[in-house]
């Protein structure tokens, strides 16, 4: 644990150095003081994109509506954990057209299926900074194991924040619409704000 | 057999007159499907997308036939069709080969200057880049409205086109109608006419 503690300050030493000129006798923080419970922010984004055959634009979007929390064990970041729901009903994109699109029967279904979640079920470090989330991720009524990977990007003792990237295939959650002109696979590149409960 | 003779088509004229015409009553029906409100969504983006695939078909295999109309000779219509009807078939004619071409462009036009950018994927096989047109909700809304008024035009000459070819099969009796059906050699006394030839010749000039 302290290899872990040592090479996340290592990581986020630029964040030290911004404390330490603020109070010059405090210590550098610890990921230990990060420890805890979060919610996540409505700060946050939840960005995704979809490649289009040919290159070039392919959809992109965001959610607006989202809600979740974490816990960070401060003993084994491996026992940490993570769950997050998304309303697709909240999907917003370049234009109204893909939106309603997005939110028909033909996507998410959004009238018969409210929310999307992931709840994660392994934590696993891969850097000083980086970790992979297994979870299993629920849409459109089906529950399915998928992994994205976390990056710390900045901390302090109130809030957290990671970005989380992931390729998720469609096709499995009844999502195939549009493919092969559109990718099977959404990219999906969140900046997490986590605020401490 | 292949080419057109002064008074037959072949088979090249024949073929592509055949499958055009089934390709744009398809895409009108495609077309009117496609746009009815309350559709499946997911049905609605497939039938969008097989609508561009057999419409860009169309219009390649339109662009051959004008180009086979100018190069081929045209066959003079039978002796009973009038000065008056020669014009208007004529016309008729000219106006259809044009608009077989125009319309597709015009559909082609809607998937460039849409906002919503969809790549058309001819038939999941290859990438046909856009028109270079400006991407703007009046330019698609202008296209889309002047692809659908002149695919309604060529509907309405289609009707035209077939109720006179009709007309002529069982009215006049001429061969105006079954010239199209089966490619012709040259006809009776011009030497080398084939016994099918003359049996069609002689089926039309006893319905007289």
């Amino acid at each position: 644990m302290t290899v872990t503690i040592n090479s996340a300050v290592k990581a986020t030493v630029y964040i030290a150095f911004i404390f330490s000129t603020s109070a010059a006798n405090a210590q550098a923080p610890a990921l230990a003081d990060a420890a805890g419970s979060y919610r996540i922010a409505s700060s946050s984004s939840i960005r995704f994109s979809v490649g289009q055959v040919g290159g070039g634009g392919g959809i992109a979007g965001r959610f607006a509506k989202f809600s979740g929390g974490f816990r960070i064990d401060g003993g084994n970041i491996e026992r940490s954990s993570v769950e997050f729901t998304l309303y697709p009903e909240s999907v917003r994109a370049s234009e109204r057209r893909v939106e309603d699109f997005l939110r028909s029967s033909a996507v998410f279904d959004a009238a018969n299926f409210q929310t999307v979640t992931f709840r994660s079920t392994r934590v696993r470090q891969t850097g000083p900074a980086t970790a992979t989330i297994e979870g299993a991720l629920t849409a459109r009524g089906k529950t399915r194991k998928e992994r994205f990977a976390v990056t710390l990007i900045d901390w302090n003792r109130r809030s957290i924040s990671f970005t989380i990237r992931g390729s998720i295939r469609r096709s499995p959650y009844g999502m195939d619409v549009g493919t092969p002109i559109y990718s099977n696979v959404v990219e999906f590149d969140m900046r997490i704000i986590g605020q401490r409960r | 057999m292949l080419r057109n003779s002064e008074t037959r088509f072949g088979l090249v004229t024949i073929v592509l007159h055949w499958t055009i015409g089934l390709l744009i009553l398809g895409l009108l029906l495609l077309g009117f499907i496609m746009r009815r409100t309350g559709i499946d969504p997911a049905l609605q983006f497939a039938l969008y997308q097989w609508h561009k695939s057999f419409g860009f078909a169309a219009l390649g295999l339109a662009l051959i036939r004008a180009i086979w109309w100018l190069v081929e000779r045209t066959p003079s219509p039978p002796a009973s069709v009038s000065p008056l009807e020669r014009k208007a078939a004529r016309l008729t004619h000219d106006t259809l080969i044009v608009l077989a071409i125009v319309v597709p462009f015009a559909g082609w036009a809607v998937a460039s200057a849409s906002t919503l950018n969809i790549p058309s994927f001819f038939f999941n096989m290859i990438v046909i880049p856009h028109l270079p047109l400006a991407r703007s909700e009046t330019s698609e809304n202008f296209w889309t409205f002047a692809h659908a008024l002149l695919a309604y035009v060529t509907l309405a000459l289609v009707a035209i086109h077939a109720a006179a070819a009709l007309f002529h099969h069982f009215k006049r009796g001429d061969e105006v109608l079954t010239r199209m059906l089966r490619p012709g050699v040259r006809p009776v006394g011009a030497g080398s006419g084939g016994t099918s030839a003359r049996k069609r010749d002689d089926a039309a000039v006893e319905r007289k």
